[in-house]
């Protein structure tokens, strides 16, 4: 046989992911819920599963997983209805979990994701309510439960309402998968049914991922540990490529789940699975069928908000603002407040200058800083005072980024920061007029070859008369000025 | 002249109420009386005198202080120790809970606490009432009052015999597939299941899900009327309760059953049954026909497979309730090298050998390439055995049977071959399947052995006020005042 070239191999990439619904209680008892606190201090004796206890559906986290189902164009079920799924862990109180089988509240949904230009219709296969199960530590052993010498357990997490989403395995590659995940986060983070932050478990991404020559079915591996958006891509493209290469290389794949280092870059073999665990599903008879009215669901639907995708298209449309921009700034609900706030406060600039200011100075400078502009402490009324002095001449854009930098380190306006270091810009003509002709005269042979109608060194020249006004020098007037010169003669 | 031990429910709420006698004096003659023969029947797992004699001193301060106690108050009781006390060990007679203290009570419980009923202790059973003899408690047996060499049946042994032997004036059982019907015939005490979701199953251990039902054992009908209508109506605890209003059980209990049509099961009531047993059946008939009842028989031929249909569904949903059963959080813990290992040594020691049985018979019945088989075929059975109950009911308002097909049978008669102690609930099961009312009333004593026979009135679901007031004519006509030997020997 022929080996097969690895760009004969089709990828297939399937995500299920787990979201934490943020109701004020626990899906079956009354326990608050959060993250973190002490050990077993958010527990009652029904989500301890002691003996005789019931579960009692909590209504809001129905609502909420209707929601989201809804928003990823689900059909909803007229009747679901709770399974138990059997397995022995420890932290699992009644050794079964209330989880949703054959009839989930959600089911063939889609969503588009658009990466590079190009839109993929990822399908959405079910849209589930279960409860989440506790933490165990096993201490000694290697951290695993066999051989463990003793395993810790917090049942603070316990029936917390979990929303299962599994996705078609029709995702193409790792680029997809991420935008994916981003996008419904993003969706859900609209809703606000939870806070889906990844570094404290409320969103928890998991993929199947199978490589095979196109037409064939691979062999399906699941991936998990991946922490954050950044490690849904790195993962799956670490994966995709070591199957890739095993495939071509005629080498034998074994199902099995394997583990996502994020240190070394690499994924490592988990438990194989020798046989599939049997979890015994059967429908659950201490709690009653789902069956939403037609009325309710009526009404929830119209109250669902705008959300992402067409959030994004209206703010191209109405805004002129580039796909980019408003993709960045409906990436969520907290950024696009951000925008309208400081949109709202600004007295001068174009909501294009604010939305670039925001995607991409403000983005880029606490990217540095390793935060963004969903938890920055910047007000957007101060960004607004720094995009006007910019737009209005005041300040130049390049001082602008310098100071919008002091601004977010100092706390700071810019007004402040402009008049304590003297940056406003130069705009009168007298004084610039100066400095060019200083520049030319010291540049000699570079003004006789623009007066030639060689463009090339005509930046060089800007920039010197730029750095001889220590930035301040308004760059239109700066221009103008040059051009004028250099016609002369 | 009767000892206070030896009276009714209604009767001592009335004296209690009427201040001829206080409920601590009720109380203390109870608790001598329960003293006096546990000793040869052994019915509890638990005694609570001290929970008993505050709960007694409660009422009759709320009575000297004026108030009214309820239609209950004062009148001590027994609890099924499958249901869970809160302060108080409740066990399912099971090694893996013998010092389990539940942290809350079960609603049932509570009710009654709150209607003013003392607490003289937690019965024994089979262990997570599995079992139709009581033998299979992890403890001790318990013996029938009438014959202290047989058993008084199962799974709620314990409740029947403390009511039937005088040392709790009436008790709570549960009932899953004739666990209170089936021990109430063999003690000659009077036990009700109601309907599925008419009483609340929160703090109820649970055994199977779907047909777990807590209901009463008393000495008379009337007893069970007024105790049925203190423990039933909606829990918001529990999501299968119902929502419906509570009948007034006890107003309609004199409403007569002339023209009443009752159908005699021909699948309960020809092969299989004792002699004794088809004697006082055929007895209890007449007296029906007598009291104007038209009576007909109604063939429902899904009855024959209610025990296998019963024997894969409770089993399947017992193998996940008992699954929580680990070690962990609660309970027995045996230690083990690591977690997974303290898990099956605790449920290997803490769990009899019946339990077991049931909890494997559970996991293969659900386990994948056997479901359809086994546990998906078994609920399609399910629904055609309600739907001849639904046949039947166009054609009758009740239907009869026997409370057991046999009177009380000696220890370890039955043990070696569960399938024949299975069989010995083979009355009840179907009206557990159907989650419809039914409930035994005492007979007669069987001629062949002089022992209790029981008579089993099945109703339609929620229909318990016609199923009470039936079986209430049916006492007053029959007239049956037999007691167990013990009775009046002090």
């Amino acid at each position: 046989m022929s080996a097969i070239s690895t760009e004969e191999l089709v990828t297939t990439i399937g995500l299920e992911i787990h979201v934490e619904l943020k109701t004020a209680t626990k899906m079956f008892c009354g326990c608050p819920v959060g993250f973190g606190g002490h050990p077993n201090s958010r527990v009652c004796p029904v989500c301890l599963g002691h003996p005789g206890t019931l579960p009692v559906p909590n209504e809001i986290a129905v609502e909420y997983t209707t929601k989201i189902a809804m928003a990823l164009g689900c059909e909803i079920a007229p009747h679901s209805i709770f399974h138990r799924k059997n397995y022995f862990y420890p932290d699992m109180p009644k050794n079964y979990q209330i989880s949703q089988y054959d009839i989930p509240i959600g089911s063939h949904g889609s969503v588009e994701v658009e990466v590079a230009g190009q839109v993929h219709r990822i399908g959405i296969e079910r849209v589930h309510l279960e409860e989440d199960t506790g933490k165990s530590l096993h201490v000694g052993g290697g951290g695993r439960i066999h051989d463990a010498q003793y395993s810790l357990e917090d049942f603070n997490r316990a029936g917390t309402p979990l929303v299962e989403i599994v996705t078609e395995p029709n995702i193409a590659d790792a680029d997809v998968a991420k935008a994916f995940a981003q996008d419904l986060r993003s969706i859900i983070e609209y809703l606000g049914v939870s806070d889906v932050r990844m570094e404290e478990g409320s969103m928890r991404v998991d993929a199947n991922i199978s490589v095979a020559p196109a037409g064939q079915r691979g062999v399906k591996l699941e991936v998990k540990n991946m922490n954050s958006m950044r490690s849904v891509h790195r993962a799956l493209l670490h994966e995709e490529e070591r199957l890739k290469k095993l495939v071509a290389a005629g080498e034998a794949i074994e199902q099995a789940t394997r583990h996502w280092d994020e240190k070394g870059g690499s994924t490592r073999p988990g438990r194989t699975k020798e046989f599939s665990q049997d979890y015994r599903y059967f429908p659950e008879p201490d709690l009653v069928p789902i069956a939403p009215a037609v009325e309710w669901l009526r009404q929830l639907r119209e109250e669902l908000p705008e959300l992402p995708a067409s959030l994004r298209a209206r703010i191209v449309d109405e805004l002129g603002l580039s796909p980019y921009d408003a993709s960045v700034l409906t990436a969520s609900p907290k950024i696009l407040a951000f925008f309208e706030e400081a949109r709202a406060v600004s007295a001068g600039a174009s909501p294009k200058q604010v939305a670039n200011w925001i995607a991409n100075d403000l983005a880029g400078i606490l990217a540095e800083k390793g935060q963004d502009v969903e938890t920055t402490t910047l007000e957007p009324s101060r960004l607004a005072e720094l995009v006007d002095l910019v737009a209005a001449g005041t300040l130049s854009k390049g001082l602008g980024k310098k100071v919008l930098a002091q601004m977010i380190e100092t706390g700071k306006g810019a007004s402040q920061i402009m008049s304590e270091q003297g940056l406003e810009q130069v705009s009168d003509a007298g004084a610039l007029e100066a400095v060019v002709d200083q520049v030319l005269d010291a540049n000699p042979d570079i003004a006789a070859r623009i007066k030639a109608g060689d463009e090339k060194p005509f930046g060089f020249i800007v920039g010197a008369v730029m750095r001889e006004t220590k930035g301040k020098g308004n760059p239109a007037l700066i221009n103008e000025l040059l051009r004028n010169r250099l016609k002369e003669s | 002249m009767s000892e206070l031990w030896q009276l009714n429910g209604s009767k001592l709420a009335a004296m209690v109420k009427a201040k001829e006698v206080s409920a601590s004096e009720v109380t203390e003659s109870v608790l001598a009386r329960l003293e006096e023969v546990e000793g040869s029947i052994s019915s509890f797992v638990t005694k609570t005198p001290e929970v008993a004699r505050q709960k007694a001193k409660e009422v009759d301060d709320a009575i000297g202080a004026g108030a009214d106690p309820g239609p209950l108050a004062g009148v001590p009781f027994a609890l099924k120790d499958i249901i869970c006390t809160k302060g108080i060990r409740s066990t399912a007679s099971s090694k893996i809970l013998e010092s389990y203290v539940p942290p809350y009570s079960a609603t049932v419980a509570q009710r009654l606490d709150s209607a003013g009923l003392p607490l003289v202790g937690k019965t024994n059973l089979d262990e997570f009432a599995m079992g139709s003899s009581t033998e299979n408690s992890a403890f001790f047996t318990t013996k029938n009052p009438w014959d202290i060499e047989r058993v008084p049946g199962g799974s709620s042994g314990g409740s029947a015999a403390s009511v039937a032997s005088g040392q709790a004036v009436w008790s709570i059982g549960t009932d899953t597939g004739g666990s209170i019907r089936q021990p109430a015939a063999l003690c000659g005490v009077v036990g009700v299941k109601p309907t599925y979701g008419l009483v609340s199953r929160y703090g109820l251990i649970a055994f199977a899900s779907s047909l777990d039902q807590a209901g009463p054992f008393t000495r008379d009908v009337r007893d069970a009327a007024l105790m049925l209508g203190q423990i039933a109506g909606h829990d918001r605890m529990d999501s299968t309760s119902l929502p419906d209003a509570v009948p007034d059980y006890v107003g309609h209990l004199q409403d007569g059953i002339d023209g009443l049509r009752i159908g005699v099961v021909t699948q309960l009531a020809g092969e299989g049954l004792q002699e004794g047993v088809r004697t006082r059946f055929r007895e209890s008939v007449t007296i029906l026909e007598k009291l104007g009842a038209q009576i007909g028989e109604v063939s429902l031929p899904t009855f024959e497979y209610g025990i296998d249909v019963y024997y894969l569904i409770a089993p399947a949903e017992a193998s996940a309730n008992l699954a929580r059963y680990d070690g962990v959080r609660f309970g027995l813990r045996v230690d083990g090298k690591d977690a997974l290992e303290m898990n099956s040594k605790t449920r290997a020691e803490g769990f009899g050998p019946e339990v077991k049985r049931r909890i494997m018979l559970g996991t293969y019945a659900l386990s994948a390439g056997y479901y359809d088989a086994y546990y998906g075929k078994a609920q399609k059975a399910r629904t055609l055995i309600i739907r001849d109950f639904e046949r039947a009911y166009q054609d009758f308002d009740l239907l009869i049977s026997p409370g057991s097909p046999t009177t009380a049978f000696r220890f370890g008669e039955k043990t070696d071959d569960p399938l024949t102690m299975y069989l010995s609930d083979i009355c009840n099961v179907p009206s557990s399947l159907a989650g419809a009312a039914a409930m035994s009333v005492p007979c007669g004593l069987s001629p062949d052995d002089g022992l209790p026979v029981g008579l089993q009135f099945m109703a339609k679901a929620l229909d318990e006020v016609t199923m009470l007031k039936a079986a209430y004519a049916f006492e007053q006509e029959l007239g049956f005042t037999d007691k167990p030997p013990s009775w009046n020997a002090s």
